[in-house]
């Protein structure tokens, strides 16, 4: 396999970048099975961007090329970023809606001399794998942190954390468990349940039973977030005022339609709606939606591939299309941009994207439909994930 | 002692919805003696057309569900004259790997159709939002759905013991020469009694909607549920499909209260419990 690598590398090496070339990039990601529009979301996001920034850098011309892998599979994610690196001589990789695929990938790079800009994968310890990863989507710590402060802030005492019982859950639950405990709060109880759950009655009852005030939930976005929001409704839990926290992962835009009137009201906290007011997302929302074909289907990964592409993009400007992984992900460290889910930057220790963390209501539109309102913003978030992880 | 009474509502309502989902797969599998992994699929084929004829055609909520039914059974009669007629009494690994294969055909046909977000069935006034019982609030659509599997229970009770159709089936089913020799139309019975699955398979997609929600892996995600709950309760045997349900409904619910971070570890325990002792499932008829 060295071999390989390295017969390829030279091959690269030897062929030179001086004239106008193409450079590709290779994207991971599940674009069949269960997980496919999130897939899709990548690929739209990709589209939009190259829709409007053209597919050249300088006098080179940027090739996508596509891998798909349907559910979380290391291995498989692991032999695709090889075949990717050698067969198709790909100078970038990107893509990863999965920590374990991400994870996986990373001790590949530095032999490969090739960045991973992920798009999604939401475990904060990925960026320490490898000094060659940046990041330009979000962490779960960092987007269910700041609901702890909103529930201070809401004269919440007393919460009951139920996520789902996989790595981003337990990571949920120990950010908001950390600074909820910090901000002077108490956690009553923490449940954890399985992936596989779908009547989540006697869960709401231990909810009840608990004496929370309030309840905070991570589950993954997808069809289980239904069941866990109508339960919540139909159990008489907003009727007794405990009140629903989450992270957006629960109202992403894509689920909202199915949701509809049982999510009105839910507060989460994310760092991209959909519905963001400013100049940059309209442009963003109006090329993704030509790219995703239908408009319903768009949701947050597509703003972290759009970022990524961005990302990408300096790179090779950066290093005027020579293949230099440690030369590219200097070029990014510390840079700034607007995105359309507001001002970010990456941030030149963690090479984690820095961004605004908003608190949303899901509010009705005026046509019927409901959307994520944003009510607040978290300025500036970093990760408060990595701090804990060391 | 309210938590009890509470929890208890909880697991009847779940067993309730197994068991409307399920019954249509134990009669497959118990009368016509085939392993029909392709019943979620009809299930949820039920559950795109109602979802289909509530949202966007605006049907009301029971002619949505009628309309479903009836388009369920009428994409599964050329499904059974052309694919199941092939696999009647066929060895076992030949059924499941043509029904697996018709699974993913509805799956990627499902996914290509209607896209791979959830789709609901809106209800009408009556059965949204939650119902005050006294003691705790239920969702008035699981009070819906426990009287739809009472309903559905004696309704099959009664054809397959009491009419004459039921006396046919069983016969067919036995002996299929001796029965078709006294005159029996061995295929029509074959082809009612396969309609009536799938009719109770999108029927009870429909009314399970709210807690399995209808996206294109539904076919796959529940065939588990659904087998275990036949081989539990004695495929063929409606009053074993309803024990083995509310036993397995009570079983996941009372685990899911106390120890969630157990899973379903001890739905599964039941199981292996359940069948070492009742090979043939609870009330399996002997072969």
């Amino acid at each position: 396999m060295r071999k390989s690598i390295l017969t390829a590398l030279a091959v690269l090496a030897l062929s030179g970048t001086a004239f106008a070339d193409v450079i590709k990039v290779g994207v991971v990601g599940p674009f069949s099975g269960p997980f496919a529009i999130q897939g899709k979301n990548f690929k739209a996001g990709i589209d939009a961007w190259m829709a409007l920034n053209g597919n050249k850098v300088g006098d080179d011309e940027i090739e996508i090329v596509y891998r798909d892998v349907p559910q979380a599979d290391p291995a498989q994610a692991k032999a695709l970023a090889q075949e990717l690196v050698v067969k198709e001589g790909v100078q970038y990789l990107a893509g990863f809606y999965f920590t374990p695929d991400a994870m996986a990938v990373t001790p590949l790079l530095e032999q490969a001399n090739v960045p991973l800009v992920v798009m999604n994968a939401a475990t904060s310890a990925i960026v320490t794998k490898s000094p060659l990863v940046v990041r330009t989507s979000f962490t779960t710590w960092q987007t269910s942190a700041p609901m702890a402060k909103v529930a201070k802030e809401r004269g919440v005492k007393k919460v009951i954390t139920v996520v789902s019982d996989y790595g981003p859950g337990v990571d949920s639950e120990n950010a908001f468990k950390t600074t909820f405990t910090a901000e002077g709060g108490e956690v009553v109880d923490s449940i954890r349940m399985p992936l596989s759950t779908n009547d989540f009655s006697p869960i709401m009852q231990r909810v009840k039973d608990s004496g929370a005030d309030a309840v905070f939930a991570f589950l993954p976005s997808g069809p289980t977030t239904l069941g866990f929001v109508k339960a919540y409704n139909d159990n008489g839990l907003a009727q007794a005022g405990i009140k629903f926290l989450a992270p957006g992962d629960l109202t992403q835009e894509a689920d909202l339609p199915a949701l509809g009137q049982a999510a009105e009201g839910l507060l989460t906290t994310f760092h991209y709606a959909v519905s963001h007011d400013s100049a940059e997302n309209k442009k963003f929302v109006e090329a993704a939606h030509k790219a995703i074909g239908n408009p319903a289907e768009l949701s947050f990964p597509a703003v972290g591939a759009y970022d990524g592409m961005h990302v990408i993009y300096k790179m090779i400007e950066a290093t005027g299309g020579e293949q230099d992984a440690q030369k590219a992900v200097d070029a990014v460290k510390g840079m700034a941009w607007e995105s359309p889910r507001g001002p970010v930057s990456i941030d030149p220790e963690s090479r984690h994207i820095t961004q605004n963390i908003y608190l949303r209501e899901v509010a009705k539109a005026e046509d019927g439909t409901y959307y994520n309102k944003e009510i607040a913003t978290f300025e500036k978030q970093g990760d408060p994930g990595l701090a804990a992880a060391k | 002692m309210q938590t009890v009474f509470s929890v208890g509502i909880d697991a009847l309502a779940y067993g309730m919805v197994l068991f409307v989902i399920s019954i249509g797969l134990s009669v497959t599998m118990g009368l016509m003696r085939v392993v029909n992994l392709a019943h979620g699929a009809f299930a949820m084929i039920g559950g795109y057309i109602a979802s289909y004829a509530a949202q966007t055609l605006g049907f009301g909520y029971a002619l949505a569900v009628l309309v479903a039914v009836v388009g369920t059974i009428l994409i599964a009669i050329p499904v059974e004259r052309f694919l199941y007629r092939r696999i009647y009494g066929a060895p076992e690994l030949t059924q499941v790997l043509m029904t697996i294969g018709i699974t993913f055909c509805v799956i990627g046909i499902a996914n290509y159709v209607f896209g791979p977000t959830l789709k609901t069935i809106p209800l009408p006034e009556t059965l949204r939002g939650p119902v005050d019982l006294g003691f705790r609030t239920i969702a008035a659509h699981k009070l819906f759905a426990i009287a739809c599997g009472v309903v559905v229970a004696a309704a099959l009770w009664y054809l397959i013991e009491k009419t004459s159709f039921g006396v046919k089936l069983r016969a067919s089913v036995d002996n299929a020469a001796m029965a078709a020799s006294l005159g029996v139309r061995t295929k029509i019975v074959y082809a009612v009694s396969f309609a009536v699955a799938v009719g109770l398979a999108a029927f009870g997609g429909i009314v399970g909607a709210e807690l399995l929600p209808i996206e294109p892996y539904y076919a796959l995600r529940y065939m588990v549920t659904f087998l275990v709950v036949v081989s539990v309760g004695g495929a063929g045997s409606i009053p074993g499909a309803l024990l083995a349900c509310l036993l397995l409904g009570a079983i996941d619910t009372t685990g899911r209260y106390l120890l969630p971070e157990y899973g379903e570890f001890f739905f599964y325990l039941a199981v292996i419990a359940i069948v070492c002792v009742f090979p043939r499932g609870l009330l399996g008829r002997s072969k």
